[in-house]
């Protein structure tokens, strides 16, 4: 094995993100000024931008490429991932400085393990094996339950910390005891080798010959295992009673990327796993992803409808949206007509997500900072007392619930598109009457917000850099919305290199 | 006796449920931690033990058992910086006591 320059400028963007990491927290230690080392973060991270850009601009012309050994698939599909991560990374150091300050004088640290954490989803994306899967998913989630557990004055935020921690290490034992079946059954853990293996495996069972042990039963319970251990991450029903809790107890900032980008490189893991890897089994899971997305869409929302905090309900709303995603990974069509529907609407709808949510959690995370009150009261008034900050709430809502012209909208339409595609009209039915659902809960923040007079008199101001990233995810909610086109291309151009 | 590739399977699989019962049963954090051990070790007797049944000459699922050490050993780590934390501030380490969220 010989790992060569070219290796290197492949994974490029993770290495300068990892580096960036390192020289935020060693910068604190020689800068007293706390401004400085959040700038550099934040000016850093075009460095991965522009890597990104470099190596699309030679994937462009030379094809999907392999580092390592196949270790990692570089292709439009993981870069867009990247991007993806990078911005959201930049959007959310913009608008939680202010948060962060409670964490003085660890500031440095809180962006070093963001930092890190996001490197590892950057490869996630990319895997071409299932050694990489585990490693660049546990290098994702290690940082994240310290970044729970930050607050570490607030009980709440320990607690979360615990239960993230205690809920990742069991789904990452249950994911890697798939992942040895399905290495048992085919011999390799190269997600390629797996398309020419399996159809082999269900071969040599119908010409009786077993001469591999547990054949077509270890393929079944790893697949099996894979769903359920990845279901954790994607935070699917059953496996999602962790997401309320942490995403009230950690660190507003904290569960924003939780939400958004790494839901979105959980998903793309998922869609890389089983479009590339298991594709000869695609009936059966299909199926089964089917009808998980059926339930947690409608555990998530009427769960929802009952809560008081605003922190936990958006918990409960990222499991409906995980619900809605799930449709997309679940439209799998094989050699039908246009395959790529599927992965197309969940790269999409996976972008507009980002924007909505970010836009949510970062108007909540202004007001928690200031009011200090968690609760869906606490936003009585917000109409009057920060008019354009309820607007953009508002608009965030409204998107999450999929009212035209938002990208929540577009996208949900692409998500329900590619069911039907793969003759799932069932299931499209399903999502439409929990988008109906769930208008109940989400309209009734706006009605609190605009139509409850508070005796509060706090006004809530925003620095200037928050109100940037504040700007930049709202009109991407628009913008997308209005114009989804250019990014639907991008979407369709990276799903092409799965099927 | 010959110990084939099933026996392996079945301890491993044992090893496993015993982890994920202890995972579900125990009230101490630290007792849990130790049931997840016990499933990530299941996991890594599965994989050496398919790996040097089918050709003892490729390592494959030795390597990825040493990865899954390595990487059990830093979540240790991790956890019992929050377990101790928790600890000192509540003077506790039962999981059914760390429950302040409702809902």
């Amino acid at each position: 094995m010989n790992i060569g320059i070219r290796d290197l400028f492949l994974i490029s963007p993770e290495l300068s993100v990892i580096v960036l990491a390192i020289i935020v927290v060693s910068l604190d230690l020689a800068v007293r000024r706390k401004g400085v080392v959040i700038a550099v973060a934040v000016i850093g991270l075009l460095v991965p931008m522009v890597a990104g850009v470099s190596v699309w601009s030679d994937i462009r012309t030379t094809g999907a490429d392999t580092a390592f050994n196949g270790a990692l698939v570089v292709d439009e599909f993981a870069l867009y991932f990247k991007f993806l991560t990078v911005t959201v990374l930049a959007l959310l150091f913009l608008s939680s400085s202010e948060y962060a300050s409670r964490f003085h004088p660890f500031q440095a640290e809180f962006y070093g393990l963001l930092l890190l954490s996001s490197a590892g989803l950057m490869l996630l994306p990319a895997a071409g094996d299932l050694i990489t899967v585990y490693i660049s998913l546990e290098l994702a989630s290690l940082p994240v339950i310290a970044l729970a557990a930050y607050n570490k004055t607030r009980l709440k935020s320990l607690e979360a910390g615990l239960k993230y921690l205690m809920l990742s290490a069991v789904s990452s034992a249950v994911l890697l005891y798939g992942f040895a079946f399905l290495y048992g059954a085919t011999g390799t853990l190269q997600l390629v080798s797996f398309d020419p293996a399996i159809p082999a495996i269900g071969q040599m069972l119908m010409n009786g010959e077993s001469s591999i042990p547990f054949g077509g039963v270890a393929v079944m319970v790893g697949v099996v295992l894979v769903v359920a251990g990845f279901g954790f991450k994607l935070s699917i029903v059953p496996f999602q009673m962790w997401t309320p809790d942490v995403y009230e107890g950690a660190p507003t900032p904290v569960a924003a990327y939780l939400a958004v980008a790494s839901k979105a490189a959980a998903f793309a893991v998922v869609l890389r796993v089983f479009y590339t890897g298991l594709d000869p089994v695609a009936s059966d899971w299909s199926l089964l992803f089917a009808v998980l997305a059926a339930i947690t869409m409608t555990v998530g929302n009427v769960i929802a409808i009952a809560q008081t905090n605003v922190k936990r309900l958006l918990g409960y709303s990222a499991i409906a949206q995980a619900g809605y995603l799930l449709m997309g990974v679940a439209a799998y069509v094989g050699s039908g007509p246009d395959p790529e529907l599927g992965i197309e609407a969940v790269l999409f709808y996976l972008a507009g997500y980002a924007a909505m949510n970010m836009t949510a959690f970062f108007v909540v995370m202004a007001v928690t900072n200031r009011t200090g009150d968690e609760t869906i009261d606490g936003l009585a008034g917000m109409g009057r007392r920060a008019p354009l900050l309820a607007a953009l709430l508002g608009l965030a809502l409204l998107s999450l619930t999929g009212i035209p012209p938002t990208v929540g909208f577009i996208g949900k339409l692409f998500l329900f598109n590619a069911a039907i595609n793969a003759d799932m009209l069932w299931l499209a039915v399903i999502g439409l009457l929990n988008s109906v659902l769930s208008a109940y809960y989400y309209l009734s923040v706006v009605r609190v917000m605009y139509l409850r007079e508070s005796d509060n008199p706090i006004r809530i101001t925003l620095p200037l850099y928050a109100w940037a990233a504040l700007a930049v995810t709202s009109c991407a909610i628009l913008v997308l919305g209005l114009w989804p086109g250019g990014l639907l291309e991008v979407a369709r151009q990276a799903a092409l290199n799965l099927v | 006796m010959i110990l084939e590739l099933a026996h392996f399977q079945i301890l491993a699989a044992a090893l496993f449920c015993l982890g994920l019962y202890g995972v579900l049963a125990r009230r101490s954090a630290v007792m849990v931690l130790m049931a997840v051990e016990l499933m990530l070790n299941a996991v890594n007797i599965n994989l050496v033990a398919f790996s040097a049944f089918r050709d003892i000459s490729i390592v494959t699922g030795q390597v990825i058992a040493i990865f899954v050490i390595t990487v059990a050993a830093a979540e240790i780590g991790l956890a019992l910086a929050v377990i101790m934390r928790l600890y000192r501030r509540r003077g506790t380490v039962n999981v059914d006591e760390i429950d302040w969220m409702k809902g």
